[in-house]
């Protein structure tokens, strides 16, 4: 089993991020992030799902997914040159003047921005690969978190490649 | 005034649409309205899970695209079952059903259902107007996805101020379609044919398995053309039976559960498999890693997800079953020895042939067999589920593609008698047979209504055990006899048809069988025939479920 990072090029249209997950679901598909938003084309958006499978069981996943009328292009971006991020916000506990200390100090060894700051907590915003803030999250536990939520994984390949409507 | 309803009408015909199987509902009243003067002719079904199989038995029988129209909520909810049917076959229909107004959607109005939402996953695509500018294109789109690359249903769900909204004028409908998510591929990859062509050549004991596929393709004159240039033997799913002639010296009839000894033998030996327009269903594998163990595979289809699903295969082609068929026929240089192995399957064609216990009782495999010699291939005959369908598909003998109508994937009792109403409309000029048995007939028996009304000279064999047969049999070889739930009490059917006005006939004797199917044949209109058969006859062979496919029960020897 491997992780893999899949792009998937879709009509921008009602419905089709159900289509999408609904197909995954029936399937027996694992899910183990899916971030979906609008990109350059004006009536495309672009779906990253990052899903768990041995190689045979990702290509199903592609081949399914891409029978679907709505979706026009799917890519594996793992084993090619990709930029890959995520977003998190965390809130954390800073009751103490040393908790507050310490954890600006964290959030800047991890280029994390504080954009809220409360009297007894601070949110946090860290941008980075899974790891990276997996790591930070497991620094700040010490702390307390109170809240967290994260984007789920969004990537695009390296240089001057694109994953196109060629489909 | 030209309104949405008028549009959609003008959109159908357009396509060619002649028929519509469907059942009228508040929603869809304008549709109707349009319906009344309009050339389309509509068949009026006593359930709207009929129209949706009428809508698939025409498609198949005549490999257009079928339609059905139901009303929204309830309405929509009982085509569900036929559009999964049709959707697990690859049927190309388009269902057409009445939803609330776009300003009550979302509000659990009178009748509402998320059709979309609800059919997401078994139709091949679905849509939801929501204005009616879009309606051209949306019919267009919907009989375009509906028929190319690999068919299947396709819904759309028609708000009621859709329909009744004035048409927008000036809107030209385009002269072909295209989307940019949906472009099938036809034609096969050269190199990849030269390589099947290649392992033919070598190969010492091929064995083409084909499917559903090839039917859809309308691709039976260059399989036959093919296997005979060949010399390669043909298997045959139950899907793909009627592609070449059953009574072909190649032809070893049908492979998997109930499937042939030879069939499933060859399967077990060959050391090439084609695979043309299958997809290695589980009910024809048996045991997945013991299929087919000594063969290289080759898999022709026109999806390419199918191709590696469940069997790891060496030469995938991806394309239209026809087009890359007819490629190979061209690029063909050299045929593979095969004399040797056509002996051999001749040899156990002689020693394993099908058979049952021909004594003076009345048995039910006896009714189909006299069924296939007096239509000698020139009917169309339609089954419901159960041990009817499994011993029609192995004691008749079908000899033309799109003769055979039956629901292979989803395995739909009560698909019979409404398949059978669309198929006649599809071919007026066939008789049409459904072969039945007491559970299925029940399941949508109210359709004898519309045969009546509409005189359709459907003929119905009831092949009568006063048993859910299939599940008994399973019962009494894995379950210790123990009969749970599946015995039901005895039914008049010949009275039930009489009281619907359609004649009948109920036959005790084995001696009566043939006579009866001459009378019911010979009768202008509807018949049906009641066969109080053998009642715990059972369907052999077969393959337990988990076994090797050459590991069967109920084998005989000659």
């Amino acid at each position: 089993m491997k992780q893999h990072t899949l792009s998937v090029l879709v009509e921008n249209r009602a419905g089709v991020l159900s289509r999408v997950a609904g197909m995954f679901s029936r399937r027996g598909f694992n899910i183990e992030s899916l971030a979906v938003g609008t990109c350059e084309e004006p009536n495309m958006s672009r779906i990253t799902i990052v899903v768990n499978g041995d190689d045979g069981v990702v290509e199903q996943m592609m081949k399914q997914t891409n029978k679907l009328i709505d979706v026009i292009k799917v890519s594996d971006l793992t084993a090619r040159e990709s930029v890959k991020r995520e977003l998190a916000l965390i809130k954390v506990a800073a009751e103490t003047g040393a908790a507050r200390a310490e954890i600006l100090q964290i959030a800047d060894i991890f280029r994390a921005l504080v954009v809220d700051v409360g009297a007894k907590t601070l949110v946090l915003q860290v941008t980075g690969d899974t790891g990276k803030i997996d790591a930070l999250e497991t620094l700040l536990r010490q702390y307390g978190i109170k809240e967290l939520v994260r984007t789920g994984k969004i990537a695009l390949l390296r240089g001057a490649k694109t994953v196109k409507s060629s489909k | 005034m030209k309104t949405g309803a008028r549009t959609l009408i003008e959109a159908l015909q357009r396509e060619g649409v002649d028929t519509i199987f469907g059942y009228p509902g508040g929603v869809v009243l304008p549709i109707y309205d349009e319906l009344y003067d309009s050339s389309i002719r509509h068949i009026l079904v006593r359930h709207e899970q009929a129209a949706a199989h009428a809508a698939d038995g025409y498609a198949r029988a005549s490999g257009r695209v079928g339609v059905c129209l139901a009303t929204s909520g309830p309405g929509a909810c009982n085509l569900v079952t036929g559009i999964a049917t049709a959707y697990m076959d690859s049927i190309p229909i388009v269902a057409l059903t009445g939803q609330v107004p776009t300003g009550l959607l979302g509000n659990d109005a009178f009748q509402e259902s998320d059709i979309t939402g609800i059919t997401m996953p078994v139709t091949k695509h679905n849509y939801l107007v929501k204005d009616v500018a879009d309606l051209d294109r949306v019919v267009q789109e919907a009989f375009y996805i509906a028929r190319t690359g690999r068919p299947g249903p396709v819904l759309v769900d028609l708000p009621k101020d859709v329909t009744t909204s004035p048409a927008k004028s000036g809107g030209t409908v385009p002269e072909t379609v295209s989307l940019r998510g949906y472009q099938p591929t036809y034609e096969g990859h050269v190199r990849q044919i030269d390589k099947a062509l290649d392992l033919i050549a070598r190969a010492e004991r091929p064995l083409i398995y084909a499917g559903g596929g090839v039917v859809l393709s309308g691709a039976s004159a260059e399989l036959l053309e093919f296997m005979e240039t060949a010399a390669i033997p043909v298997t045959t799913t139950l899907m793909g039976l009627g592609a070449i002639p059953g009574d072909h010296p190649l032809c070893l009839g049908m492979l998997g559960m109930h499937g042939t000894q030879s069939a499933n033998y060859a399967v077990t030996e060959c050391d090439l498999l084609l695979a043309i327009g299958v997809r290695f269903d589980d009910r024809v594998t048996g045991r997945i890693e013991t299929f087919a163990p000594n063969a290289a595979v080759v898999h022709i289809d026109i999806d390419p997800a199918e191709i590696g699903k469940n069997k790891k295969v060496d030469v995938p082609i991806v394309g239209d079953v026809k087009a890359v068929l007819q490629a190979f026929l061209r690029r063909m240089k050299k045929r593979g020895d095969t004399a040797n192995w056509v002996s051999k399957i001749n040899t156990w064609k002689a020693q394993y042939p099908l058979g049952y216990c021909d004594d003076g009782r009345l048995r039910p495999q006896y009714v189909v067999e006299q069924l296939s010699d007096i239509l000698k291939g020139e009917g169309i005959i339609v089954s419901e589920v159960g041990q009817n369908q499994m011993w029609t598909a192995l004691y008749y003998c079908f000899k033309k593609p799109r003769t055979w109508i039956t629901s292979g994937g989803l395995g739909t009792m009560g698909y019979g008698l409404p398949a059978a109403i669309g198929a006649h409309y599809a071919r007026p000029d066939m008789p049409v047979v459904d072969v039945a048995g007491d559970g299925s007939i029940q399941m949508n028996i109210q359709e004898f209504g519309t045969v009546a009304q509409y005189d359709i000279p459907v003929k119905v064999v009831i092949l009568n055990n006063m048993y859910l047969g299939m599940v008994r049999q399973w019962q009494e070889l894995f379950y210790d006899r123990r009969y749970s739930y599946t015995e039901l009490p005895p039914v008049d059917f010949v009275k039930i048809a009489n009281a619907y006005g359609i004649e009948g006939l109920k036959v005790e004797e084995k001696d009566g069988v043939r006579g009866a199917i001459e009378t019911a044949l010979a009768t202008d209109g509807p018949f049906v025939l009641d066969f109080r058969v053998e009642r715990e006859e059972n369907v052999f062979p077969m393959v337990p479920a988990g076994a090797a496919i050459n590991e069967m029960i109920g084998v005989r020897q000659r």
